[in-house]
């Protein structure tokens, strides 16, 4: 016992020497779920981890807040033939080492971005190369007519060509060679922060740049910015609640009220871009893990409609995502260039219609069926497969549901091994011509692999191609709505909804949530 | 004894070989390393890429050889996850997992090894009985739950100790310290005390049931006989003895603390090998999973080869046999 008020009593005296010292400089600290995964802004194009790169790096054109493009490095930009975009660069920005930007560096990150090792393909895949025309002019050629490069290009951030050189990171960390990079630990962009300490999956922080080119409108009064990746829901909720945190996400839906009536942070949302859905293997004549002896139930349109009325997305909206939901008609969200909400009426939920075409069919006895979903990529993702399963039952589908990690999830849906799964999709490039490509062609027509239950139909192919090179708004607006209508036709997806961001926030913190889940620094004040 | 080290020497070189054809296997199971390497809008093409500059086309029994051979020159290649050197990356989590380790051993072994010498002979007390049921609870309940229950009542409720992380670290050489702070030391309590909390009940059951059994045994009978003092015959005599199967419990526990503790580095996001591990699993970040497994596998074969050589030094009756 005698130990026990030892130790209580250290406690006691540990506590009493630290308490909190007073009121600290505007510093902002926030945590996400998991790290940022490299500091070299080529190494992954993921979504997180750029998002975080941009307040140290800057892109020739970006996106605002409001998600529309708007001038960063590039003050100007004009399409002066149909392959060449030109770029008027800004004069006077310095990177944070103090070095001069000038066309040479954007050259230099092109071929940068562009070399082995750098999985930049989603941003400057369609660029044939980059010339210098003057110091302050850089053309970028693409292979094909691109009408939306400005944005396609939003998250390819410029580098600093001497710094590269003289820190032996002219090219990014290839995997098959077993030699380190200096960009993937250290930093030196011409943002609006400049990246204080890095110890990966520990904390990074990041200083405010005095010298930014932007400083005379800027937005922010935070000076530094601390971020701590925590992987376990409850602790990045207790963490915010103690108030060791101004901001964390994902807030876990389960913890959304226990936080709003703290009285200490709020729960800050808005429709996401990320749209969920369940797709179908349309290829095979047989399906592979289901024990149907007949032919593949998902080839007849009227199994497909079964199950799309037999999904009540309400009851999911509700009950499984606790309101933090949009259901949805379409495979992309209000923001993404392309959507048309007229075409956002979903099929009604009927089971009684559903068991009608199941019969119809020839399955009024229903079948069982294999459903695939990731269990840690998307908000309760295996929830509502639960729930799906519940709502297919009743329709006298038995579905035995196999929920499994992401990385064996999106490996099996990649070499579409799967007959009927959940998907989530966020165009990279915030324009439903991307998901076109990869969510609606063969991969005989160019289909990438993420087309899980390789849908095709013709049509689509044949507009998918006019659509790439039309530089009409309204012509290519037209073609997209067509495709869509196809899709939805033939009953290619059901979609479901787009979940919620969903960020917990100290109160008397402001923030900025882009609906692309990015955290701008440059948007953060602190009363 | 040098034929006795060697033999058991011998002996770990065969479980390390075990341990890396079980995590090579495991491999298999544990996803496609490739959708995490590249963007989802990749292309085919570059997937492919990907998948043959790893390696990952080449047959089973070639990459098991590849691998066994690149360890044993210690060579254990890039972790996919951070692009940096796996040897780097351990050494860097090494000393957090380590810090806590040991501070969770002592606190097991300094609180359980009194509580149960003190059990054992107050065995009908008020304390005693109260001590035991609480240590109950101590079994029963899983860390992460004694870890959250610990953050809401330290950290949300009163706000005395931080819920997460390691506080500020002092670097010593290549090992970074989080001892000679005092946010270090802050945010060592909690996560120390959960992961702790299991080891220190059973070391405190254990030493109280072997304690009882030596007090009945008659070498202490004849001792009181003769008049010895209760305190030499407690804790010269009784206590001596009781030490041979704690020992052995202890060292394994040691080794399943350090490999344990990713519970605990979960819940408190300690940024030790255990929360590095986690994510590699997520990530399928082969490198890190399989030099990890052979870390701990290294850990557990030298406690227990170190355990071994401390019954000699513990148990006379063994040098006794050894000699004859």
């Amino acid at each position: 016992m005698k130990y026990l008020s030892m130790i209580v009593g250290i406690l006691g005296v540990v506590a009493y020497l630290t308490a909190p010292a007073g009121a600290q400089e505007k510093r902002f600290r926030y945590a996400y779920q998991s790290d940022i995964l490299s500091m070299d802004p080529y190494a992954r194009a993921e979504n997180f981890s750029l998002s975080v790169l941009n307040n140290i790096y800057e892109p020739l054109s970006q996106y605002n807040e409001k998600l529309e493009i708007e001038p960063a490095l590039a003050e100007s930009w004009s399409m002066i033939n149909p392959t060449t975009w030109r770029f008027k660069l800004r004069h006077g920005i310095k990177f944070h080492d103090g070095a001069a930007f000038n066309a040479d560096d954007v050259v230099f990150s092109f071929n940068r971005a562009t070399a082995k090792g750098a999985d930049m393909g989603p941003y400057v895949g369609t660029i044939e190369k980059a010339v210098k025309v003057d110091e302050f002019t850089v053309d970028l050629i693409t292979k094909e007519i691109n009408t939306l490069l400005p944005s396609t290009i939003a998250f390819w951030y410029i580098m600093d060509r001497e710094w590269a050189e003289a820190n032996g990171a002219e090219n990014p960390v290839d995997l098959a060679e077993n030699i380190e990079n200096f960009a993937t630990t250290n930093a030196n962009g011409t943002g609006p922060f400049r990246l204080a300490s890095r110890e990966p999956g520990v904390r990074t922080a990041f200083s405010a740049n005095t010298n930014w080119w932007g400083a005379k409108t800027k937005r922010f009064n935070v000076s530094s910015v601390v971020f701590t990746p925590i992987a376990s829901d409850a602790t990045r909720t207790a963490a915010l609640l103690s108030g060791e945190l101004d901001t964390m996400f994902p807030v876990p839906v389960q913890d959304t009220a226990q936080i709003e009536s703290s009285g200490v942070a709020t729960v800050l949302q808005s429709p996401a871009l990320r749209t969920i859905f369940f797709g179908m293997d349309l290829k095979r004549d047989k399906l592979l893990n289901s024990p149907i002896d007949g032919p593949n139930p998902f080839l007849d349109k009227r199994v497909r409609q079964a199950i799309y009325h037999a999904i009540d997305a309400e009851a999911i909206r509700s009950r499984v995502m606790r309101g933090a939901s949009t259901p949805t008609a379409l495979i992309m969200a209000p923001g993404v260039g392309g959507f048309n909400p007229e075409l956002n009426k979903r099929l009604p939920y009927d089971p009684d219609k559903s068991k009608k075409l199941l019969a119809d069919a020839g399955y009024g006895n229903g079948f069982e069926l294999q459903m695939e979903c990731p269990n840690d990529r998307f908000v309760n993702d295996e929830q509502i497969c639960q729930v799906v399963t519940n709502m297919l039952a009743k329709i006298g589908i038995k579905v035995n549901l196999l929920a499994q990690t992401k990385s064996k999830f999106f490996g099996r849906l990649t070499k579409h091994e799967v007959d009927f799964f959940m998907m989530g999709w966020i165009p990279d490039d915030l324009d439903a011509g991307s998901v076109i490509a990869h969510l609606l062609l063969p991969p005989e027509e160019g289909g990438l692999a993420y087309n899980g239950g390789r849908y095709g139909n013709p049509r689509i192919s044949e507009l998918s191609k006019k659509i790439n090179v039309e530089s009409d708004p309204a012509k290519r607006q037209a073609m997209m709505d067509e495709v869509f209508r196809v899709m939805q036709s033939d009953v290619a997806y059901i979609p479901l909804h787009q979940q919620a961001l969903s960020w917990g926030v100290r109160k008397g913190v402001s923030v900025a949530q882009r609906a692309d889940n990015a955290l701008l620094y440059k948007y953060i004040n602190i009363k | 004894m040098l034929q006795f080290v060697i033999s058991r020497l011998f002996q770990s070189i065969i479980v390390m070989i075990g341990v890396a054809l079980v995590s090579f296997a495991v491999f298999n199971f544990a996803g496609d390393p490739v959708t995490n390497l590249v963007g989802m809008q990749s292309t085919d093409e570059k997937r492919e890429e990907v998948r043959e500059s790893l390696g990952l086309n080449d047959s089973v029994p070639e990459q098991f050889f590849n691998f066994v051979s690149r360890s044993v020159n210690l060579e254990f290649g890039i972790s996919f996850q951070h692009r940096r050197l796996v040897t780097d990356v351990i050494a860097e989590r090494l000393p957090a997992t380590l810090e806590l380790s040991i501070v969770a051993a002592l606190l097991a072994l300094l609180i359980g090894v009194p509580l149960g010498v003190y059990t054992a002979l107050r065995r009908d007390s008020v304390v005693s009985q109260f001590v035991m049921s609480l240590s109950l609870i101590g079994v029963s309940l899983p860390t992460f739950l004694i870890g959250i229950l610990l953050i809401y009542i330290f950290a949300v409720t009163f706000r005395i100790l931080p819920s997460f992380g390691r506080g500020e670290v002092v670097d010593i050489g290549f090992w970074s310290t989080g001892l000679l702070t005092i946010s270090g030391l802050k945010s060592l309590i909690l996560p120390s005390i959960t992961l702790a909390m299991f080891q220190m009940t059973l070391i405190m059951r254990l030493v109280r049931s072997e304690m009882l059994e030596v007090l009945r045994t008659d070498f202490i009978q004849f001792a009181r006989a003769r008049g010895l003092t209760n305190k030499v015959v407690n804790f010269t005599y009784a206590l001596m003895n009781t030490l041979v199967p704690v020992l052995t419990v202890v060292g394994l526990q040691l080794g399943s603390i350090i490999a344990f503790s990713l519970i605990t580095e979960t819940v408190f996001q300690w940024p030790g090998l255990g929360l590095m591990f986690i994510s590699a699993v997520f990530e399928v970040d082969v490198p890190i999973i399989s030099t990890y497994l052979l870390l701990v596998a290294l850990f557990f074969v030298s406690i227990n080869l170190a355990v071994d050589l401390l019954y000699y030094i513990v148990d006379p009756r063994l040098r006794v046999a050894q000699s004859q």
